[in-house]
Order: structure tokens, then C-alpha cells, then sequence
């Protein structure tokens, strides 16, 4: 197959649909519109539903009715979306049902702006709605991975039966860059839980509700069993020049690309950087950052926002090393010069 | 001798017992004189009747028949206050031959869920909405419904509904009515056995309208809750038929199931084997130029004013780089700004692979315009090419270390017969400036970002004429 | 379905059968019956109801108390056929 020079949005939504995606409900928000308009041209003519909802609650239940049925169904959105739709990733979850829900992030907090941030790192990978669930959550850095990560991102869904967020950015899902997709796609196939309206499935019951304690616990901790397996199979991350790195960046995303500048100009002054990208936010990367820590002198860890990802990179490091933080956030993006200069003045 | 037969018994569609209610339950949870069971019994023996039980999906709402699942034995979803409509349009738009039920209470459907009832009615979803009306929040502990009855003392108005504080009672049957797509709108009741016949009636006609694909269907049930209006069984059956009914009267409210045309069929989905195709995944590079080998990072910065366009030359840049073998990434500025005022654009194009896709120390400026020379003149790289749409660089502009090229590319446009083309000029330019690409490999990316072929020829008479203006340079520094 | 209490019917139009265990005394079925065979038993069920009765009296099943009864299971309704 040919590469294509393609934007995230769009290639993420041709990822979607050889994965197998067949109904997609959104709402029309900047900078995710791409990512419902190209939905719109496709998945129709792949046999499949689009629907534009009256809102992103309505999109969101659309998608618990769509997985309800078996089908491999996602959404997109942004912040103030996000927002809105956490109520229904959070039945979404209770009720074991996958999907694929894409987040390209945009300024927050309220209407914010347009401008791209990752200041929703909290409420993808902390949870966003009520209850003991975790959604599984992709971070991809480049318009393939926007493809491969939401292609990955319905296998895993359907995997754990829980819902996977992939979690990008304004910049990733505008940007275009070469992208070569999957040559094998998935064929629709209804799972043998899903609710399809045939005597087969008549037995089956969709619910999140547990109303003994006992059973609720129960149900919570087969979800946590759930998530602790993910941990161990699913977590993902990418290593560039860590091998003799004394100084080891944390960043994902857009912010990933910037800082393999960083590295690169640090390098050129004889400084010894690396750099740490998780590719899973959920599971985060803990045990690579534990292993790093033995080896590094120090970490600095850069964000779109005023330090959200840094925690769970304090938390997985033990103190065992400094961790620096530089962050830029209501839509400016951080440069490799002035990340360099944060270096010098605080390492 | 004449046999006794059992004409009236517990339908087919209700499980024998209600194991999911807990071991060996057979009694629902609602409370003596509910209108919920009857309404399920309707449901149930409509359900029978109609010999659907295996197509049945049933969508429990939040509420005190939060519960349904335990009770019918058909396909069970159970969901979110208010959301069911949302849910039930999934389903059935995944699953058109399924038959899709919907059910929810007057808080559920009325207040928090006003907003998907309207639009899934709105957008004729073929599915049946059972709307349980008893004018109280029964679950919660009696709370004000939007449909409580005027002056009407409930927990949360206890000095009775005040319409300056609380509004009037809604006709939600009245207002889905006058909706355009809604086939089927009726309002029944739970007041007397007649009116109980008349929605057992309403449900199975509402269902049938679904089965014959013609669209939206809703049944209000007037409904009794003996226990929250502190009322005898008898009484709040009685309170039905005077009280509710007088304000929300009974009968339909739409019917166009006789003129009503079903809903097209379903596409067949295509073959696996047809995805590449309708995904466009054969349209792209095709690597027929020569992979590149020298060292190249271009840095690329395109601005000026939306229109000029600045995104597209950048984009032709990137796609004939790729076709070139090279790494690249374009990158526009988005938002309000794209659609008016400036416009701006960062292309990477490397032999390497590209770390970040962010110019911010760009080795090539095209400034189309002078704000945009002006805003990013101090940020080129020592070295590097100044491309400039006018006829001399501004005197605070002018950097020795840059090699800078004023030129006026859109009057050179004018002359080839379209401004339109002055970005392509600009990059026939750059080509000959730097040798980075043969203009032949534009040509052939030409198509993949042109689309109307009247242009192509145009543009590449551009090219060609943005070459001739300068003399080709040394490689830009990399 | 099992079968009705009343094995053979003899001169008996209807029959209502009323499960004590399922019924919960709401007395809705008491007041739909037109020909006032039903009553509510002096005696509580399992779950503290008094639920409604016939004392096994015959009646012309007619179903009504079947429509009024919010029970799925509680009443069945015969009818005589010839």
C-alpha cells in the first residue's frame, strides 16, 4: 500500500475503520471536527452508522448502545466534550463495554481555547467520571500512530472489555505526515455477550448497577483484576538515546517529538539525554521509569500544562531522583531551544 | 362437561422466576398498586403476542423500573438517567431487525433526558418509547417531576408547584407531537380496566409500527403511585382517571401510520476486500522517484494572509518530498485565524526521520506578506533563505546573515493569468533556489493536493516561471 | 401452565385463581370485579399482605381483575370452554 500524506484526524479514523469500527456518534467540536467529518465520508460506505448526536452526552450514550449491540463503535472529542461525556464513560466502563473514545485535547479549563494542550491527562488517565474504573489510555506522537494506536486501541478495547481513550492533541490530529496503514483489517464479528436482538443473545444483560454491596465489590474487583493484567501486558513505551542517558526527559505526545530535538541539541553540547516517551498513559510506564531511576542522575519531565503526567512520573521515580518539571500550557507549545534553555538554568 | 381453560395468565415474556432479583423471587419490587406491573404486563403480552420475544431489546431506564431486566426475559440493556433514547437509537441502528424498546419514567424522559427523547423523535428513530407518567419522582423519594400537577406539594416543592418557581406541568406527548418525523403519539392510562385495555391497545399498535419499519413510536402511560401520593391503591387509581387525565388528556396524538412510508432497507455492508478502496488507501505516494541520499533538513516557515494560500504550498512541499523518498511533516496553524487574516505553516523535510514537526528556528522563511516577514524574521536560522512576496525587503527586515529574495510572485501570477498561483511561483522559486527537489517531482505530487485539473497546467507553468527567477543557488546550510 | 384447582367444571362460566404468595393486597383486582366475587383475606401472607381471594367461588371470567392486578403472576384467569 502507498503512504499517504495524511492528517491524524483522518488517518486515525481510516485506523478505526480497518480495525473494524462500524458505527461512529460524535458531536461537532474544534480540534476533533476532522476526526467526525472523515467518519462521516467512511463509515457509511464501509456499511457501517455515523449519526451526529444533539450532544456529546447523547453521543456517548450512542456509543454504550452501540457496543451494547457488538459492534465496534467509537467517538471523538475535545475538553469541554470530554467533559460532558464522562458520565457515560463512566457506565461505559461499569458495564464492561469497549470502545474507542479519542481526545483531541484542546485549552482548558472551560471554553478555554482551540490551541493545543494536555491538560486533560487527569481526567483521561485518573478517570473523569465517578466510580473505581480506570479507561485504558494511548498516547499517540505521530499521524501512524494516531492510525496504529486506534486500531491497537479497539483490540485492547475488546480485549478488556473497558473503554480506551486515546489521548492526542490539536497539533497531532491537524498535522500531516506520511502514513502507511494496516494491510490486514478486522472483520466485524459480534461478540457473544452483546445484546444483537436474536434468541442467541436473548439471555444476555448489559447493566452496571450491583446493588448489594458484596456483589458491587465483587464486580470492582474483577474490574481492578482487570486493569492490573493491562499493567502487566499492555503497558508500551518508547526509548530514545536512554541507553547511557544521565538526564532523562518524560514526555509524550507532541511533546515526545520536541524533545528528541532536545536530546539531539543536548547531545551536540556533550550532555548525556534521553528520553522517556510513554506510548500508555494507562498503564503508565512505572517499572521503566523505576529501572531508569537507577541509572539516571535526573529527570526532567516536560507537559503541555502546569504538570499533570509529572505526578505519576514522581510517583513511579520514589524520590530517588529529582525530577524537574517545565510546562507550557493555554495552547503554546514548548520549543526545543527554550526547553534547552530550562535545562541549563535549572539542572 | 365443559373444560376451563386459562385465558389470562403470567406472559411468556416474563421469566418464571426473577433470579436476577435474587434466588427464588417471583414477585416484582414494586410497590402494592404500582402502575409499573401492569404497564409490564401490557408490554409483556403485547410482546407474546406479537411473537417478537426473541428480537426484543429492551433498554431499562434509572427510576423505580430501573429494574426491568429482572423481569422480562428478552434482550436486556440497562443504562443511564435519561439516556435511553440515545442508547435505543444504537442499538437499533446497529441491529435494524431487532425490536427496540424503550422505557423510562417522567423524571428519566422528561427532565434529564428531554433532550435525547426530543432529537431521537425528531430524527424518527425506529424504536418504541414506553413513557411512564405518574407526575413524581417515585425512586428518589418524591421529588417534583416536570409533570407534577400544578400546586401539587411534593418533597422539593412543599408549599405545592408554584409556576413562577417551577413552570407549568409538560405534555411531552403534545410536544413530540408536533414534531414532523414522529409516526405513532399516543396517551393512555392506568385509571380503570378500560383504559388499561385501550394501552395494552396503544403498546402493541406502537410496537407494530415499528415491526412495519415506519418510525418512531411512543406511548404515554398515565400511571398510579399509591405509595409517594399517599394514597390508597383504589384512590390513586381513581386520581389517574380524574386528576392526571383531566390535565393530560388521553387519546393519540400523532398518527400517520397509514400514510407513514418503512425506512429503506439496509446496505448490505461491503466485502473486506472493497475497504482499501473506499478507504482511498490507493491513492498515495507510490515511490516512483528515486529514494534521495543526500543530507537534507529543511525547516520550512510558510506565512502571509488566509487565501494566499500558504497551506497548500506547504502541503505540495511535503507531499513531493515524500515522493522523494524523504522524511517529512507539514504542520498549519488552525482555528479562528484560519478562516480570516493570517495563515501560517511548518514543513519538515529530512533524510532523517523528523523529530519535531515545529519550525521554530526555520533555515526557510516564505513571508507572503509583510506582517509575516515582520513576525518571523528574527527566528531564521543564521544562513538561511528569505523568500519574500514583494519588491524589497523593509529596511528593518534586512539581515545580512540570511540570503533573502524579494520578489513580487503574485504580480508574476497576474502575468501567468491568476494570482491564485503566486504560492506555486513562490515554490518553483524555492526549488531552483535550493535544489531540494526536482520540479518534476512536484509535478507528479501536483495532483494529489490540486484536485480541479484546470489548475494543474497552470500550476505548472508557475513552477516553471518561479524557477526561471532565480539563478540556482548552493544547497541551503544543513 | 399448571393446571387449574378446579379439575372439572361443572356449570361454571370462569374461575380465578390468585397466587397468595405473589399478591401483594393492593386490592385493585377487589374493585375492577364487577361481580364482586373478590375479596381481601383476613389472613397475611408471607410477606404481610392480605392478598385478594375468591374462597374458590366460580365467576364468569371475565379478566378484569387480571388487567387491574399489577402482579405478573399473581392471578390466572379460566374461562369454560365447550
Amino acid at each position: 500500500m502507498p503512504k499517504q500524506l495524511i492528517k491524524g484526524n483522518e488517518a486515525l479514523v481510516k485506523g478505526a475503520v480497518l480495525a473494524g469500527c462500524r458505527a461512529f456518534y460524535g458531536y461537532p467540536i474544534t480540534p476533533a471536527n476532522e476526526i467526525a467529518e472523515s467518519a462521516a465520508v467512511y463509515i457509511p460506505q464501509a456499511g457501517g452508522v455515523f449519526l451526529q448526536a444533539e450532544s456529546e452526552v447523547a453521543a456517548i450514550n450512542m456509543v454504550y448502545g452501540g457496543a451494547s449491540a457488538g459492534v465496534r463503535t467509537m467517538t471523538a472529542s475535545s475538553g469541554p466534550g470530554m467533559s460532558l461525556m464522562c458520565e457515560g464513560i463512566s457506565y461505559i466502563a461499569g458495564a464492561e463495554l469497549p470502545c474507542v473514545i479519542a481526545n483531541i485535547m484542546r485549552g482548558g479549563p472551560g471554553l478555554g481555547n482551540i490551541a493545543p494542550e494536555q491538560s486533560d491527562y487527569f481526567q483521561a488517565v485518573k478517570g473523569g467520571g465517578h466510580g473505581c474504573y480506570h479507561a485504558l489510555v494511548l498516547a499517540p506522537a505521530s499521524a501512524q500512530e494516531m492510525c496504529d494506536l486506534t486500531f491497537l486501541g479497539f483490540d485492547l478495547a475488546d480485549k478488556y472489555r473497558n473503554p480506551v481513550i486515546v489521548l492526542a492533541d490539536g497539533c497531532l490530529g491537524q498535522m500531516m505526515e506520511p502514513v502507511e496503514f494496516p494491510t490486514t483489517p478486522r472483520a466485524p464479528r459480534t461478540p457473544e455477550w452483546a445484546v444483537d436482538g436474536t434468541a442467541a443473545t436473548r439471555p444476555n444483560l448489559i447493566s452496571s448497577i450491583y446493588l448489594q454491596p458484596d456483589d458491587l465489590e465483587k464486580h470492582i474487583l474483577k474490574l481492578e483484576a482487570k486493569y492490573k493484567r493491562a499493567h502487566v501486558e499492555e503497558t508500551r513505551w518508547e526509548n530514545y538515546r536512554t541507553d547511557d542517558a544521565e538526564l532523562v526527559f518524560v514526555g509524550y505526545g507532541i511533546v515526545a517529538r520536541i524533545l528528541k530535538s532536545v536530546v539531539e541539541k543536548l547531545r551536540m553540547q556533550g550532555i548525556k539525554a534521553g528520553l522517556l516517551r510513554p506510548i500508555t498513559l494507562y498503564p503508565f510506564p512505572a517499572p521503566e521509569l523505576r529501572r531508569l531511576a537507577g541509572q539516571a542522575q535526573q529527570f526532567f519531565v516536560v507537559e503541555m500544562s502546569t504538570g499533570q503526567m509529572v505526578e505519576d512520573v514522581r510517583l513511579a521515580v520514589e524520590g530517588r531522583r529529582p525530577v524537574e518539571f517545565y510546562g507550557r500550557c493555554g495552547g503554546n507549545i514548548p520549543t526545543a531551544e527554550e526547553i534547552v534553555e530550562e535545562v541549563f538554568a535549572h539542572v | 362437561m365443559s373444560e376451563l381453560k386459562c385465558i389470562h395468565g403470567k406472559a411468556d415474556c416474563f421469566y418464571e422466576h426473577y433470579e436476577r432479583k435474587g434466588e427464588a423471587q417471583h414477585q416484582t419490587h414494586y410497590c402494592p398498586g404500582c402502575g409499573h406491573g401492569i404497564a409490564h404486563k401490557l408490554l409483556a403480552e403485547s410482546i407474546d403476542e406479537l411473537g417478537i420475544r426473541d428480537r426484543v431489546i429492551l433498554v431499562s431506564p434509572v427510576g423505580c423500573s430501573v429494574f426491568l431486566y429482572y423481569y422480562f426475559d428478552v434482550g436486556n440493556v440497562q443504562v443511564a438517567h435519561g439516556r435511553a433514547p440515545a442508547v435505543a437509537t444504537a442499538l437499533k441502528r446497529a441491529h435494524p431487525e431487532a425490536i427496540v424498546i424503550s422505557y423510562q419514567g417522567d423524571g428519566d424522559l422528561a427532565a434529564i433526558g428531554s433532550a435525547e427523547i426530543l432529537h431521537a423523535a425528531n430524527r424518527g428513530e425506529n424504536y418504541t418509547s414506553i413513557f411512564i407518567n405518574n407526575a413524581i419522582y417515585g425512586m428518589t423519594g418524591g421529588q417534583m417531576a416536570p409533570t407534577t400537577l400544578m400546586g401539587n406539594r411534593t418533597t422539593t416543592t412543599p408549599f405545592g408547584r408554584n409556576v413562577f418557581n417551577d413552570g407549568y406541568p409538560l405534555h411531552v406527548s403534545e410536544v413530540i407531537a408536533t414534531l414532523e418525523a414522529p409516526t405513532y403519539v399516543e396517551r393512555a392510562a392506568l385509571g380503570n380496566t378500560k383504559q388499561i385495555l385501550q394501552a395494552k391497545k396503544a403498546i402493541k399498535k406502537a410496537l407494530e409500527t415499528q415491526m412495519k419499519g415506519l418510525g418512531f413510536s411512543m406511548v404515554e402511560i398515565l400511571s398510579p403511585c399509591p405509595t409517594i401520593w399517599k394514597m390508597d391503591p383504589v384512590d390513586a387509581q381513581k386520581h389517574v382517571r380524574e386528576g392526571l387525565a383531566a390535565v393530560y388528556p388521553l387519546g393519540a396524538k400523532r398518527d400517520r401510520t397509514k400514510e407513514a412510508e418503512p425506512r429503506p432497507a439496509h446496505i448490505p455492508a461491503p466485502a473486506l476486500e472493497e475497504l482499501p478502496r473506499i478507504l482511498k488507501l490507493d491513492k498515495g505516494s507510490d515511490a516512483a522517484m528515486p529514494a534521495h541520499h543526500e543530507t537534507v533538513d529543511f525547516r520550512v516557515k510558510v506565512a502571509g494572509f488566509g487565501g494566499q494560500g500558504v497551506l497548500l504550498l506547504g502541503q505540495l512541499l511535503a507531499e513531493a518530498g515524500m515522493d522523494y523518498g524523504l522524511e517529512v511533516s507539514w504542520l498549519p496553524s488552525y482555528g479562528p485565524e484560519m478562516r480570516s487574516g493570517t495563515s501560517n505553516c511548518h514543513v519538515r523535510l529530512s533524510n532523517k526521520p523528523v523529530d519535531s514537526p515545529f519550525v521554530s528556528s526555520p533555515n526557510v522563511l516564505i513571508a507572503l506578506n509583510e506582517p509575516s516577514l515582520r513576525k518571523f524574521i528574527s527566528t531564521v536560522e543564521p544562513g538561511g533563505l528569505v523568500f519574500y512576496n514583494g519588491t524589497a525587503i523593509p529596511a528593518d527586515c534586512v539581515r545580512a546573515d540570511l540570503r533573502m529574495h524579494p520578489i513580487p510572485f503574485f504580480a508574476v501570477a497576474d502575468e501567468l493569468g491568476s494570482t491564485k498561483v503566486g504560492n506555486i511561483v513562490v515554490l518553483g522559486a524555492l526549488l531552483s533556489a535550493t535544489g531540494v527537489l526536482p520540479l518534476e517531482v512536484v509535478d507528479h505530487a501536483l495532483p494529489r493536493v490540486v484536485k480541479a485539473e484546470k489548475w494543474i497546467e497552470i500550476d505548472r507553468q508557475a513552477l516553471r516561471r518561479g524557477a526561471s527567477l532565480l539563478c540556482p543557488e548552493v544547497p541551503v546550510h544543513v | 401452565m399448571p393446571a387449574c384447582a378446579i379439575e372439572e367444571a361443572i356449570d361454571i362460566k370462569g374461575y380465578v385463581e390468585i397466587d397468595p404468595e405473589e399478591c401483594k393486597g393492593c386490592g385493585l383486582c377487589v374493585a375492577a370485579c364487577v361481580q364482586k366475587v373478590l375479596s381481601l383475606s383476613p389472613q397475611l401472607n408471607r410477606y404481610g399482605y392480605h392478598p385478594a381471594t375468591n374462597e374458590e367461588k366460580p365467576c364468569n371470567g371475565c379478566g378484569l381483575c387480571f388487567y387491574a392486578c399489577p402482579e405478573p403472576g399473581a392471578i390466572r384467569v379460566f374461562k369454560a370452554i365447550d
